[in-house]
């Protein structure tokens, strides 16, 4: 039990301090910590598929850009939406919601694609896998270019109302708590075992296929649901947010954090967030004790190193892919 | 005609995506690693074309397979012996590699800014000549005959030397032929080599119709090429350079021949071809029918 409250109740600590944190700042900051937040919803998202298979997918952000511009494109209001995007089916043109009903309906959008996709996807493994997905990405962003009836295309998608950060906070928390209970679960184990070992897990009555089915529809809709949350953060978004800049960062946090573990995952994003952000306001001038003003482009260098050398050096990250609280082997 | 014009277009981009997907492949054969970060390769090749556009074209390209061939080595080095070293997971390796682009990309945004530079080295290249009325640019030609002579050039590299036969080995079963004696360093550095020649040799023919260097312009290729390599078949050298072929040919030609409005989802019915060839055949399209079956559930 208490092992529990730890694995759990930490990661879901560190997001409510972020949120604590954001609102004790300026406007900049703020913005730039509930971006973290919603980040690491994603590489949570992402974790619940890539942590517990053990099978790669570059495909996920196509998730959270449908549920994005499915929140994004409902909660605009409608006489604006006449005018940008005269070209929408007649559902999505004359809808009007509220952020928390489009946030359900985000991860609802996210959860029916990652089923639609994972249906034929699943069978496959390793590489193969890792390519299709990443088709995946590419078909979801070329549609979402050129597609007028469901949203602005190539366009930026805005005025969409934007919420506070503790809303920010709670869906973040959501997805954590969702990830911790699905992997505490039987599905979750039976999934893991697929991971460790196929032929073994097969053996013991384990359907690979189901439970990676599985797995990535939850993932899928928790990835819609961060998605919901960015385009409420941002409160305006194009396709390019959605492709491989978005794509390999969360990744990247992920196998940074440590990919078997939910706390590497929160770890994983909020590190690279608050290291991002450190180094942008660095580039203009900052005080630590000295001033310190690091020139343009090298917050990229630097977050780019930082991740390949940890990823080199200690390819399980920095978890090790241990939950907190366990004790070092 | 536009025919002939699509076709020959086709053929020599297909040929520059085949050279990558074998620079591609012959790593993985060797390391089980894919190299995200291959297209940097080609990058610093482009850049260094950029700043010696004022030299003598055959000391440029020196220059260019010197700078290539080093920076691969130093990835191989930095980068990959760790990880081999460590006996990663292949997820963490993808993203290594990936990580290493990440950087290289970020390193070139911060030395030479997102201005982009020209090439100029061979633009005379760019001049056509003509058969029965098509127009044809010398450099479809160039490109074309120089890929060809690459990809036997490796070919024999592999097939007809000590060291080729050493490579193989290591790509069938790495640790038997270590322990029969071949130097593993000495093969993975042969691999980075050669696959940094192909990479210096894509970056100057490429450069000649895509004068533009850009810090990031080495990642669309890659994710063409790997795509080849898999949908062509991993395990196989030929498979993969086939593979890269066939992507780059079909882009090529269905880029040229349907107009913009219709080629606005272009991308989308190639990745739909490419998953329905991974879901029929994840071994890849060229390989042998009887291939080592990838695992499937």
């Amino acid at each position: 039990m208490r092992r529990s409250a730890l694995e759990l109740g930490v990661p879901v600590l560190l997001v409510a301090v972020t949120a604590l944190i954001a609102g004790a700042l300026s406007q900049a900051h703020q913005l730039e910590f509930e971006n973290a937040l919603v980040t690491t919803a994603i590489v949570v998202a992402l974790y619940v598929f890539v942590g517990n298979s053990g099978v790669i997918s570059f495909g996920h952000v196509s998730f959270v850009a449908v549920g994005a511009y499915l929140a994004g494109v409902l909660t605009v209001d409608p006489q604006t939406k006449a005018f940008t995007m005269p070209g929408l089916f007649h559902v999505l043109g004359h809808s009007h919601i509220g952020t928390i009903p489009s946030l359900a309906l985000a991860a609802a959008a996210g959860g029916v694609y990652a089923l639609a996709v994972g249906l034929p996807l699943m069978r496959l493994s390793g590489l193969p896998a890792g390519i299709a997905t990443f088709a995946v990405l590419g078909i979801t962003y070329n549609v979402l270019y050129y597609w007028q009836k469901i949203g602005p295309t190539a366009q930026t998608l805005s005025d969409i109302p934007e919420s506070g950060r503790w809303t920010i906070a709670a869906g973040t928390a959501i997805a954590v708590v969702v990830a911790y209970a699905y992997q505490r679960s039987r599905f979750g184990r039976m999934l893991r075992a697929t991971r460790e070992d196929p032929a073994a897990a097969r053996a013991s009555g384990i359907s690979v296929y189901r439970q990676r089915l599985l797995g990535f529809t939850l993932s899928g809709a928790l990835a819609g649901l961060a998605g919901g949350l960015y385009v409420h953060e941002l409160g305006l978004i194009t396709p390019d947010l959605f492709y491989l800049d978005l794509t390999f960062i969360t990744l990247a946090m992920l196998v940074f954090g440590g990919v078997g573990s939910l706390f590497g995952a929160v770890i994983g994003g909020l590190a690279i967030s608050a290291l991002n952000s450190f180094l942008g306001d660095a580039e203009n001038t900052v005080h630590v004790g000295f001033r310190l003003t690091l020139p343009g482009g090298t917050r990229l260098v630097t977050i780019g190193a930082l991740m390949a050398l940890v990823i080199i050096l200690r390819p399980s990250g920095l978890t090790g892919g241990r939950e907190f609280g366990w004790r070092q082997r | 005609m536009n025919w002939g014009q699509g076709i020959a277009d086709a053929i020599s981009l297909g040929a520059l995506y085949g050279l990558v997907a074998v620079g591609i492949g012959l790593v993985f054969g060797v390391m089980r690693l894919i190299n995200f970060a291959y297209g940097e390769l080609i990058t610093a090749g482009a850049y260094v074309l950029a700043f010696t556009s004022g030299w003598p074209a055959p000391l440029a390209i020196v220059m260019c397979f010197a700078a290539v061939i080093a920076l691969a080595l130093a990835q191989e080095r930095i980068a990959f012996r760790p990880l081999r070293r460590q006996g990663a997971s292949p997820a963490a390796m993808l993203v290594a590699t990936f990580a290493v682009s990440f950087l290289l990309q970020a390193v070139y945004l911060l030395a030479f800014g997102t201005r982009g530079d020209i090439v100029g080295t061979l633009g005379g290249l760019n001049s056509p000549f003509t058969i029965d009325g098509v127009d044809i640019r010398w450099i479809t030609l160039v490109s074309t005959v120089t890929g060809a002579v690459l990809l036997l050039a490796t070919g024999a590299l592999l097939n007809r030397t000590t060291i080729g036969l050493h490579v193989r080995a290591s790509a069938q079963d790495f640790r038997t032929a270590r322990t029969l004696g071949v130097r593993a360093d000495r093969v993975i550095g042969l691999s980075f080599v050669v696959a940094g020649v192909l990479a210096a040799a894509v970056s100057v023919l490429y450069t000649v119709s895509n004068p533009l260097v850009q810090p990031d312009m080495g990642v669309p290729i890659t994710i063409f090429a790997l795509v080849g390599v898999v949908v062509g078949g991993l395990d196989r050298l030929w498979s993969a350079a086939l593979g890269g072929f066939a992507v780059g040919f079909v882009y090529g030609l269905f880029g040229d021949l349907l107009s913009s409005q219709q080629a606005v989802y272009l991308p989308s019915v190639v990745y739909g071809a490419v998953i329905v060839v991974l879901l029929l055949r994840p071994a890849g399209l060229f390989a042998p029918f009887r291939a080592r079956q990838v695992e499937r559930v």
